[in-house]
């Protein structure tokens, strides 16, 4: 079993009778990539804040690496490395500068934080720029110094609230791909997005929130299997002179659900790879088989169904 | 809303030093303040005004040398019409420096969304409001012995005397005083950084603050004397009754607090403020100059009074700046 890094009990954080995140309950192995999952006003920044001690939880408790934020900050915030939503540089400092100074704050003696500086900014790509005023710097820039930033504390845990948010598609690939290498490092991460479909790659457990409430928990497959009913969902596309090819892809064995969204289009929810006998359903009952293929279950998928069930009163 | 839950919770034991941090926020802050051009441009306006003043008081003071015990002090009150003398000029420019240095220390952060990235670090809060107060009173005491440096060292050059041990010890303290009544100013500003969110709020505000204890106050101190202690019959007690109302009233300005220290330095023929009656002049000699311990004796409320200010305007921005939540 691995070890505990992270750990929420019943973590609850009221503004009034508001209640911003209720309940939660979370536990984080080492070396762990969790995201933190759900629209905007989830609840998923203020969850955030609380691990960190930056907001006093209104009931419930926290454990980081077997300290308590709010009686121990100093320690906690000493191994936890944070990448806000909106981070901000100081603009008039060179990118060397700014990280300096988050090293004087740590207390890293000057030597080795000249060196890690150094190794933080080669590994981000940023040695280039390191003189460079940060004002100067791209979204995307700023985003992998904040992450150098946080290699320069190396920490056992890091936190990163909406990492993706404002960047474009490829420089959102490649950030979560660094952030896939810190695995290596046994690092354990947390990270927060709306945006399900972008960081479910990355994630090993994803935690899907909705209103306050962490409504489901688990790796993407697994949350697929119990909400999807199948964690396969195979596409087919082919003509048909009648309703047959539905009807044999029906048939299967193993087969939960067929949807036809389009004329000469079924999507096939299976309990296990069927594409191989799909094929041959096709073409057994007369079909054109043009294209087959196997869709990963998606986040986004999971979570309007899981809504739609809550709605239609199949849960609870 | 948040402040209600927080204040209900018993208060929790924290570890580590509440000062973790602490020199390395003075040691940034003080380095943005000494290269940023707002203190460029203040801190050229102040030493035009000291070359100038100086300058125009020695024209006056030339002939004097030799017979005046306190030339080098005079330096510093000497005017020449139409420009005021050199600590007239100080109360005002003191406090612009302050405001300058203070109103966006705090705002500043949340604006630049640097206070969570800082405030994730291994730092209290504590260290990082006290280290940006230090870094401007730093900054202030350095801008402010380079003056008072430049000052003496013209004097020397254009009086060709060197100041005697006495007014040097006057000098020194008047410096102090003025650092301190600069402390309040920053805590004025460092409180408003604190406590609204745009930065051009919080300067106005601070300036607003100034204004108000440089020109109304006074005004108000006399107003309120007079419904106070109103002079019916005429009684010379009702009369001094009233003076003193004004005049302690006046002395929660920060203004009447420093000038006042001001003129117990540097006229050291000074043996009170305010109304000097007949009976507390008796056995004094009339004009003789006070010796420095005792001109400091006179002063001395007035000085303990521009810290516990400074102290008390900390404290306020602190509390505030506690009890606020970082989301940026
Ligand atoms: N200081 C506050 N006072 C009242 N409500 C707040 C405060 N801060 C956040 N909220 C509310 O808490 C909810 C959760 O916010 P947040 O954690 O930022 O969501 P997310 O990060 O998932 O987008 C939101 O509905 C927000 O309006
Ligand atoms: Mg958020």
């Amino acid at each position: 079993m691995v070890e505990v890094v992270l750990e929420t009990q019943n973590l609850t954080k009221r503004y009034g009778d508001f209640v911003a995140v209720n309940n939660l309950n979370l536990v984080l192995g080492s070396g762990q990539v969790f995201g933190l999952l759900g629209p905007n006003g989830a609840g998923k920044t203020t969850s955030i804040l609380m691990l960190l001690g930056l907001t006093e939880p209104t009931s419930g408790f926290v454990r980081v690496l077997g300290l308590d934020p709010t009686r121990n900050p100093l320690a906690v915030k000493a191994r936890v490395g944070y990448l806000p939503d909106q981070i901000g540089f100081y603009d008039e400092l060179t990118a060397r500068e700014n990280l300096g100074y988050i090293a004087r704050l740590n207390g890293i003696s000057r030597p080795e934080a000249k060196r890690r500086i150094e190794a933080a900014l080669e590994r981000m790509g940023l040695a280039e720029v390191a003189e460079k005023r940060v004002r100067t710097f791209s979204r995307g820039m700023r985003q992998r110094l904040g992450l150098a930033e946080l290699l320069l504390k190396q920490p056992r845990i890091i936190i990163m609230d909406e990492p993706t948010l404002g960047l474009d598609p490829e420089a959102a690939r490649d950030f979560l791909n660094l952030i896939r290498e810190l695995k290596n490092d046994n690092i354990t991460v947390l990270l927060s997005s709306h945006m399900l479909h972008q960081v479910q790659a990355v994630c090993d457990r994803v935690g899907l929130f909705h209103k306050g409430v962490m409504v489901l928990e688990g790796s993407v497959p697994e949350l697929a299997r119990n909400v999807l009913g199948g964690a396969y969902r195979i596409h087919v596309q082919a003509e048909s002179r009648n309703g047959d090819v539905e009807h044999a892809l029906q048939g299967l064995p193993g087969v939960l659900a067929v949807q036809r969204p389009a004329a000469s289009q079924y999507v096939v929810e299976a309990a296990h790879d069927l594409r191989a006998e799909a094929a041959q359903a096709v073409i057994q009952a007369g079909g054109r088989l043009a294209a087959l293929d196997m869709a990963e279950p998606s986040l986004d998928d999971i979570y309007t169904r899981y809504f739609q069930e809550v709605q239609h009163g199949a849960r609870n | 809303m948040a402040l209600a839950t927080e204040t209900l919770r018993p208060a929790r034991v924290r570890e580590g030093s509440p000062w973790t941090g602490l020199w390395a926020v003075v040691a940034k802050d003080m380095a943005d303040h000494l290269t940023s051009t707002r203190m460029r441009i203040l801190e050229l306006l102040i030493v035009l005004t000291a070359v100038g003043t100086v300058f125009a008081a020695t024209e006056n003071l030339r002939d004097t040398v030799g017979q005046d015990r306190f030339l080098f002090l005079r330096l510093f009150t000497t005017g020449q019409e139409p420009l005021p003398a050199f600590i007239g000029f100080l109360s005002f420019l003191v406090p612009l420096l302050a405001i300058g240095l203070a109103f966006d220390a705090i705002n500043g952060e949340f604006n630049r969304r640097t206070m969570s990235r800082v405030l994730a670090q291994p730092i209290y809060r504590d260290a990082l409001l006290l280290g940006k107060f230090l870094a401007g009173l730093f900054t202030l005491s350095l801008v402010l012995t380079a003056i008072w440096l430049l000052i003496i060292g013209m004097g020397i050059l254009r009086l060709g005397v060197p100041p005697g041990g006495e007014e040097v010890g006057r000098l020194l303290f008047f410096l102090l005083a003025t650092i301190f009544y600069g402390g309040i100013w920053l805590g004025v500003a460092l409180l408003c950084s604190t406590v609204f969110r745009q930065t051009a709020t919080a300067a106005l505000t601070a300036l607003a603050v100034w204004l108000f204890f440089i020109i109304f106050w006074g005004m108000l101190a006399n107003l309120a004397a007079r419904t106070l202690a109103p002079v019916q019959l005429g009684t010379p007690q009702e009369i001094i009754a009233q003076v003193e109302t004004s005049q302690a009233l006046a002395r929660l300005s920060p203004n009447t607090l420093y000038v006042e220290a001001t003129i117990g330095l540097l006229n050291p023929s000074t043996r009170s403020f305010g109304l000097v009656l007949p009976t507390q002049l008796q056995g004094a000699l009339l004009g003789a100059p006070l010796p420095l311990d005792q001109s400091l004796i006179l002063i001395w409320p007035q000085l303990t009074a521009l810290i516990a200010i400074t102290i008390l305007l900390f404290a306020l921005s602190y509390v505030i700046f506690q009890r606020q939540e970082i989301r940026a």
